[in-house]
């Protein structure tokens, strides 16, 4: 791999920039592999890349039906935090939020990681409670984060509306300064880039049409090259997870819904920060370019059509305009819808599943994005070893027959 | 936005009147405490999620509060039909 | 003054009449017409830089006349009223209007930042990627400055002073775009007598006729526009909406539109909303949304003075402004070379056409050469000269199929090129859709996909860029329309003599015009100008792996901008195919999505903002609250006083003040939120044994019963008391923020799962008000004034209630208690419910009575160890976790609502989190809501946390703090002490004890 830096920069500009080597090779699939990822998101390349880097399996293929990074990692609002509440997701969450520290290093690729605080906002005293809760446990976990009330609140996102004299007034919120946001594409270029220099085999415009399984036990996969035959197989689909698994003849506990985002025109620099508020149902941050990314909660129905109804964005704009009256006058340039897999207690599935040697990590919901590299790590380590890595066990699929859930939504509310 | 059409009140009205329900045709066990934690678990959380024609309830709750069925295409979202709780989807199998 | 209109050909008309305005660019004076657009104003006035680039900051000039202009982007006014982010050419010129360049530092002729021009190098497309990852702490640093230097326009400091409407429309035909094929369209619908809708963009109807130069039944087109606006407009069933773009088109043909109501009017002289949302349910939308004129790309041609050709003609046609002096014309088709005729028409002999085609042939062609206008074939510019106004053009020959040089440069002096590469349709609404956009290689435009909507796209955006065929298509699209929907025959009624189209030269299919140097090592030919994305950078995209549509537009930000790629899309993906060696149908398309131009928020918020947020709902009883407290509490949509304060009482000694007044004497809750739903029919009761874990068959009229709801999956969903009104009749109560939800509920069980069971569910939450009175003097103060029933002990029991008569008014009382003291719950008809509370602190007046709010209730009802659902409970607990075994009765004929579930491994653990109470150690602390409770002061992270406190309150009635908690296994670890470590570090030491702290026997409430 070619290293990258201001250095190499400097170098290449005296040839144009021309030479830079290619970011992932283009191949052609082999007969077989250890392992076929199935799903060429932020989620699958960043088990590619771990299974490739922590587990040493070199023979690995990823085959992704569109192009690297085109589904929800292509869709979300980029939001960053580990302040779950309960044990089980707020340690899963937290791993990933260190590597996501390291992660631009570690791959040598800026994802543009902006540790720039998160705020989830209060506006009841039931709300108040549930915050206190959860920033306690948080912080028993070694999770950083404290809560805020309206006058830090106000220091920290100067247009906020903090005043007494509204429907829902803001009482506080939960602060996690080492949450923030990151340049979404970048994650799963940055991933593939990485994964490819280790030899992963990386297949774009490859949809995956059928699973063979003979004796309980995966065998291959139908793609348009036809059969790739493989010992294991792991699927990181997110929306399309149940598809799949019907494919190998088992249900899952998921429904994909759709689930809106929009985004403003480029403004200077006015929200340092990432705003969200389960209760007045909205989300706001501003990116590196300027644009006031927005987002609120999944719609109601079921979906495949990376499309929503226009009244939830009604809504989401009330709310942000809520929270920032200033905002009324900022124009929106584009709003798009993503399938989100969601799940009974709002938290993935990560584990095996009836057919041997075949593996599922999906129903992140709302949440996949910060996820990604604790994911793709403790996936890749459940794929290599074959059994639960220790912080995926309490995700697994019996936890819908036992009544083990995880409910998180609260925490993940609107929330992402 | 769809445009739904209640099998009770006989008109087309908008989405916002209206509230899922989640699939449709989920029959709950005759004896629930016969059943293995399986069987129960199944029934409680596991859909059929399909990505293309999904039989689903709504609730009319704006309206008159009835709760139908509904036969939409998961991709394009058109309604292929609407019908009473009582009633089977009057179409089996679906046009790709 | 500055500024002088030196390219104003004549004074600009609106209706016969010529009105100067005076408007500031930049905070120059500056003098305009009325009719003008901010662009055309400026463009008048010579002014010829507007903006300044995002990544390189160069100067920039006005390049559109509409909504695909990708430079002039600039903040109008200022204030709370200001708007970031419009383009000049969509802003209507009124009388002080202030606009500014949203770019551009101290100013935009001398911009510091275009010094970092040295630094280009080091930027090539996702430059940021590759470096500032060392080291590691750096990024925030390099952000803040990079953050600095993005971004266009401010936003305003203060809240929206403007307000925004919303109308709802049903129509039979919506037809978006009212150029030639829109309006005839139109008119067709509406003569047939369909209910139509026609909006446009634009103040006025005409679309591209507006401006171009073309005789239509003798006529000039604009004429001929305006006969036809006339004959729509007087028809009634056709509803007219100007300066309102269709920006959405969702599911079941429901699209959106917004409308700048006075957007275009000085701010001293405006009225009513700023902008109106209008969503517009169709049985049937014709698009006529027109099509973008593509630019050449070229090598600086992001110089101002290079403009595209249409907008030229729209400048000097309709605004009356030449935008320059000499005019290079480079055209890869015919339909350009009107620019130059016009250009001609107004006396100014300095054009030369380059058109990069050989041999070409034409009606229009011909005219331009009768004219004597000079064109050199086979030619393409290469190369725009000059810094901040073109100076000249070099021109090369090109080979024939243009995409290398064959020979030398030639320089032309001029001020303005324009360009033209043919046409993209508008195809973004039908795309909105969920449709892939088609590429068809015969217009070199993409068109209109398959939807499933019932909708069809007309003209210029279906690709018929010729005019005859956008009249035919409106027409006959207008009259079919209208048949499908049962209106008239499906044939066009106005009968339309039109030319015969005049035979075109096909379009060369050519995008960006080769240099002598490479893209990649030559200057930079741009694709997209406000993002400062160069044909070079595609290619270079393409080079590094980056190989589909969607990673270059990512990896270079193509088409992100706010003119979201209108000019610079079709360019990029031409600009990628031929770098990849492939098709434009291979190389793909992408989606388009909503909104089609930049939306206002605040127009699609509407009115549901500020006070109208969320309805907020008031008891009967409130105006007498507001009387006495300023203190309220939001519960769900529900406003309730949250505790009465004395003059110099604060909240804690208001409150231990009215719990005390409960447990000595009498206290007066407001509890109407309180959810009410009746239940009726003969299996009333039977419903009710499978929806509540209890069971119900002993419940006779009179009698009350709490219970307890779980949702399937054996979790504690709600709980209250149920009453038995009379046979086959029973009020469940729910929680204030439960009853919504609890009602959907049943009423889902009942239809769905259970239709034989005669059922009758009624929401009565806000038909009964009810005044809650309790403590000891209760009875004295309800005997007062209800005489007809007979309060004692042994008639009235506790868990009983009575129909009376409190005074003068027919009440249904309650004897239940969520305070462990001797209660009334008095229900009356709403409208009485002021009146009756008026009546009950009359009557309680010599007992002391004491009303209190939500906070006393809880602190009261903890005491007791009465749970709160939702506060003490979190969807995780369940029945026996919350030590409410006692009321779930298993084995019912029917296994209720969440009974299966409660057998399952995770629900049979010993170690699950159970509801205990816990009194600090020294009596005196309090520990607060939310607290996490360890056993262990060792503080290694993460520290194993056995459960949390889920109610905490340092005041009440019995003079030390209490709380409430879940704890693992807490139901057998009662007399243990545990620890709450707090935010400072410090811990709480705890003892666990049972959650009643009062009256553990309960004979308090049973006198």
């Amino acid at each position: 791999m070619e290293k990258y830096s201001a250095f190499k920069l400097l170098k290449h500009s005296f040839s144009h920039h021309e030479n830079w080597k290619r970011v992932w090779r283009s191949v052609s699939p082999k007969k077989s592999y250890d392992v076929v990822v199935v799903g060429g998101g932020g989620h699958g390349l960043a088990t590619a890349y771990y299974l490739a880097k922590n587990h040493g399996i070199k023979n690995i293929a990823v085959l992704e039906k569109g192009f690297l990074g085109g589904g929800n990692t292509a869709r979300n609002t980029t939001i960053i935090r580990s302040n779950y509440l309960w044990d089980e997701a707020a340690q899963l969450y937290e791993l990933s939020l260190k590597l996501w520290e390291g992660l631009s290093r570690d791959l040598n690729y800026n994802v543009m990681f902006s540790q720039r605080g998160v705020l989830n906002l209060g506006h009841s005293l039931q709300d108040m409670r549930d915050i206190e809760r959860r920033v306690n446990a948080n912080r028993l976990n070694g999770i950083d984060g404290h809560v805020v009330f309206p006058d830090d609140i106000k220091k920290i996102a100067p247009l906020i509306n903090i005043s007494k004299d509204v429907r829902y007034p803001i009482l506080g919120a939960s602060y996690q300064p080492r949450g923030g946001t990151a340049r979404h594409d970048a994650v799963a270029w940055g991933y593939a880039r990485a994964a490819d220099a280790l030899g992963v085999d990386i297949l774009q415009h490859t949809p995956v049409t059928g699973i063979n399984c003979s004796e309980g036990k995966i065998k291959s996969v139908q793609t348009n090259y036809g059969e790739i035959f493989a010992k294991k197989v792991a699927c990181v689909v997110a929306g399309n997870s149940g598809v799949l698994a019907s494919m190998a003849g088992f249900k899952l506990p998921i429904e994909s819904r759709p689930l809106q985002a929009l985004v403003s025109e480029p403004l200077k620099p006015c929200l340092d920060t990432v705003v969200m508020s389960n209760a007045v149902h909205g989300y706001v941050s501003q990116s590196n370019k300027g644009d006031l990314v927005i987002g609120a909660g999944v719609d109601s129905y079921n979906g495949y059509g990376q499309r929503g109804s226009f009244h939830i964005i009604e809504h989401t704009l009330q709310a942000i305009c809520e929270l920032f009256p200033s905002f009324s006058r900022v124009q929106m340039n584009r709003q798009w819808g993503g399938v989100v897999d969601t799940t009974p207690d709002a938290c993935p599935i990560i584990g095996l599943t009836p057919i041997k040697n075949l593996y599922m990590n999906c129903g992140w919901g709302t949440g996949g994005f910060k996820a990604t590299p604790g994911s793709g790590y403790v996936f890749a380590d459940t794929v290599a070893n074959g059994t639960p890595h220790k912080l995926a066990a309490p995700f697994s699929i019996e936890r819908f027959y036992t009544g083990a859930l995880i409910d998180e939504h609260g925490a993940a509310g609107v929330a992402h | 936005m769809l445009l739904i059409y209640c099998p009770y009140c006989k008109q087309y009205r908008d989405e916002e009147e209206f509230s899922y329900a989640g699939e449709a045709h989920i029959k709950r066990p005759q004896n629930p405490l016969a059943i293995s934690d399986e069987s129960w678990g199944n029934y409680l959380f596991f859909r059929k999620n399909p990505s293309d024609v999904h039989h689903e309830m709504w609730n009319h709750s704006s309206g008159c509060r009835q709760f139908f069925n509904v036969a939409r295409d998961m991709i394009t979202y058109e309604i292929k039909e609407t019908y009473c709780i009582s009633e089977s989807p009057k179409i089996e199998k679906y046009k790709k | 003054m500055s500024g002088c209109n030196i390219n104003r050909l004549e004074p600009l008309n609106v209706a016969g009449e010529s009105t100067v305005i005076n408007f500031k660019f930049n905070s120059k004076k500056y003098r305009g017409y009325k009719g003008d657009t901010l662009a055309s104003a400026l463009i008048a006035n010579k002014v010829d830089v507007v903006g300044r680039s995002f990544k390189f900051s160069r100067p920039r000039g006005i390049v559109g006349h509409w909504s695909e202009e990708p430079n002039a982007i600039v903040q109008v006014g200022s204030g709370a009223g200001t708007v970031p982010n419009l383009k000049a050419t969509q802003v209507e010129l009124y009388e002080g209007l202030e606009a500014k360049s949203v770019n551009g530092w101290p100013t935009v002729n001398f911009d510091f930042m275009s010094l970092v021009g040295v630094f280009e190098k080091l930027m090539p497309p996702g430059f940021y990627y590759k470096t500032f990852m060392y080291p590691g702490r750096f990024w925030m640093l390099y952000e803040k400055y990079i953050r600095k230097a993005a971004g266009l326009g401010k936003v305003p400091v203060d809240s929206d002073p403007d307000y925004y409407d919303k109308e709802n429309h049903h129509c039979d035909i919506l037809v978006v775009g009212s150029g030639p094929s829109g309006m005839i369209a139109a008119l067709e619908a509406g003569l047939s007598g369909a209910d139509v809708i026609i909006a446009d963009d634009q103040s006025e109807m005409g679309g591209s006729l507006l401006y171009s130069n073309h005789s239509l039944e003798g006529k000039s087109g604009f004429n001929w526009a305006k006969l036809l606006e006339n004959k729509i407009s007087s028809l009634k069933n056709v509803t007219v909406i100007n300066r309102c773009t269709v920006f959405g088109y969702y599911d079941h043909n429901f699209l959106t539109m917004i409308e700048r109501c006075n957007d275009h009017i000085s701010v001293t002289s405006k009225s009513g909303p700023r902008q109106k949302l209008h969503r517009v349910r169709a049985k049937r939308v014709i698009l006529a949304t027109g099509a973008f004129e593509r630019p050449l790309v070229f090598a600086n041609n992001d110089i101002p003075g290079v403009m595209i050709a249409s907008s030229v003609s729209a400048y000097i046609n309709r605004y009356k402004v030449l935008p320059g002096a000499s005019l290079v014309l480079c055209t890869n088709n015919d339909y350009a070379y009107k620019t130059a005729i016009d250009w001609k028409s107004e006396g100014n002999n300095r054009i030369t056409i380059v058109d990069t085609r050989r041999a070409v042939k034409s009606e229009l062609i011909n005219q331009a050469k009768a004219l004597g206008i000079k064109i050199i074939y086979g030619h393409g510019v290469t190369e725009a000269k000059g810094k901040k106004r073109v100076q000249a053009a070099l021109i090369s020959p090109l080979s024939a199929n243009g995409s290398e040089l064959i020979g030398g440069s030639t320089e032309i002096v001029c001020d303005v090129i324009a360009t033209s590469g043919g046409w993209s349709a508008a195809v973004h609404l039908n795309s909105q859709t969920g449709v892939k956009p088609v590429w068809n290689r015969n217009i070199i435009s993409f068109t209109p996909g398959k939807t499933n909507e019932t909708q069809v796209s007309i003209g210029a955006c279906n690709g018929s860029f010729n005019l005859i065929d956008c009249i035919q298509e409106g027409s006959e699209a207008g009259a079919l329309m209208s048949k499908n929907l049962g209106f008239g025959k499906g044939k066009p009624k106005e009968k339309i003599a039109l030319d015969k189209s005049e035979n075109e030269h096909p379009t060369q299919p050519i995008f960006c015009i080769p240099h002598q140097k490479p893209s990649i090592k030559g200057l930079k030919q741009f694709v997209d100008q406000q993002l400062d994305v160069t044909a070079g950078s595609i290619e270079l995209a393409a080079k590094e792996g980056f190989e589909s549509v969607e990673h270059v537009k990512r990896y270079t930000a193509l088409g992100f901008g706010t003119d979201q790629g209108k000019l610079g899309n079709v360019n990029g993906m031409a600009i990628l195919a031929n770098a990849l060696n492939k098709s434009i149908e291979e190389t793909g398309t992408t989606m388009f999505r909503p909104a089609y131009t930049p939306t206002t928020f605040g127009a699609i918020a509407g009115r549901d903002v500020k006070v109208l947020f969320d309805p907020i709902r008031y008891t009967p009883m409130h105006e007498w609250h507001k009387k006495h407290t300023k203190e309220f509490e939001n519960v769900g949509q529900w406003r309730r006083p949250w505790y009465f304060p004395k003059v110099s009482e604060g909240m804690e000694q208001a409150v231990a003040r009215e719990c005390l007044a409960v447990r000595n004497k009498v206290g007066i809750l407001d509890a109407s939120t309180l959810g009410k739903i009746d239940v009726k029919g003969k299996d009333a009761l039977e419903f009710l044994n499978r929806v509540y874990t209890n069971d119900f068959t002993s419940l006779t009229p009179g009698r009350c019963r709490y219970g307890l709801m779980l949702k399937e999956d054996g979790m504690i969903f709600d709980d209250g008391v149920c009453a038995c009104i009379d046979k086959n009749h029973y009020l469940i109560h729910t929680t204030t923020g439960g009853a919504a939800n609890v009602l959907s509920w049943l009423e889902m069980w009942k239809q769905t799962e259970w239709p034989e069971l005669e059922v009758f569910l009624t929401s009565v939450t806000d038909v009964w008000a009810t005044a809650t009175i309790s403590g000891p003097e209760s009875r004295k103060v309800i005997s007062k004034i209800c005489r007809d029933i007979d309060f004692s002990d042994d008639n009235f029991k506790f868990m009983h209630l009575k129909h009376g008569t409190v005074a003068g008014i027919e009440a249904r009382i309650f004897r239940i208690s969520f305070t462990g003291e001797l209660s009334f719950e008095i229900n009356v008809p709403s409208r009485y419910g002021l009146y009756i509370w008026s009546k009950l602190i009359d009557a309680g007046d010599e007992f002391g009575i004491t009303p209190y709010g939500t906070e006393a209730m809880h602190v009261l009802r903890a005491e007791k160890g009465f749970i709160i659902v939702g506060q003490d409970t979190d969807g995780s607990m369940s029945p026996s976790d919350m030590g409410l075994s006692w009321i779930v009765k298993e084995g019912k004929k029917f296994s209720f609502l969440g009974e299966r579930s409660l057998h399952r491994s995770d629900l049979l653990r010993s170690d699950r989190k159970q509801f205990v109470g816990l009194l600090s150690n020294d009596s005196k602390t309090h520990v607060p809501e939310g607290s996490q409770i360890v056993t262990s002061k060792k503080k290694k992270f993460p520290m194993k946390m056995e459960g949390h406190v889920t109610s905490s309150y340092a005041h009440g009635s019995l003079g030390y703090p209490i709380a409430l908690a879940v704890v693992e296994n807490g139901h057998q670890r009662l007399g243990e002490t545990v620890f709450s470590p707090q935010a400072d570090g410090s811990f709480v030491d705890l003892k666990i004890v049972s959650p009643v702290f009062y009256d553990s026997k309960g004979e308090r409430s049973n006198v």
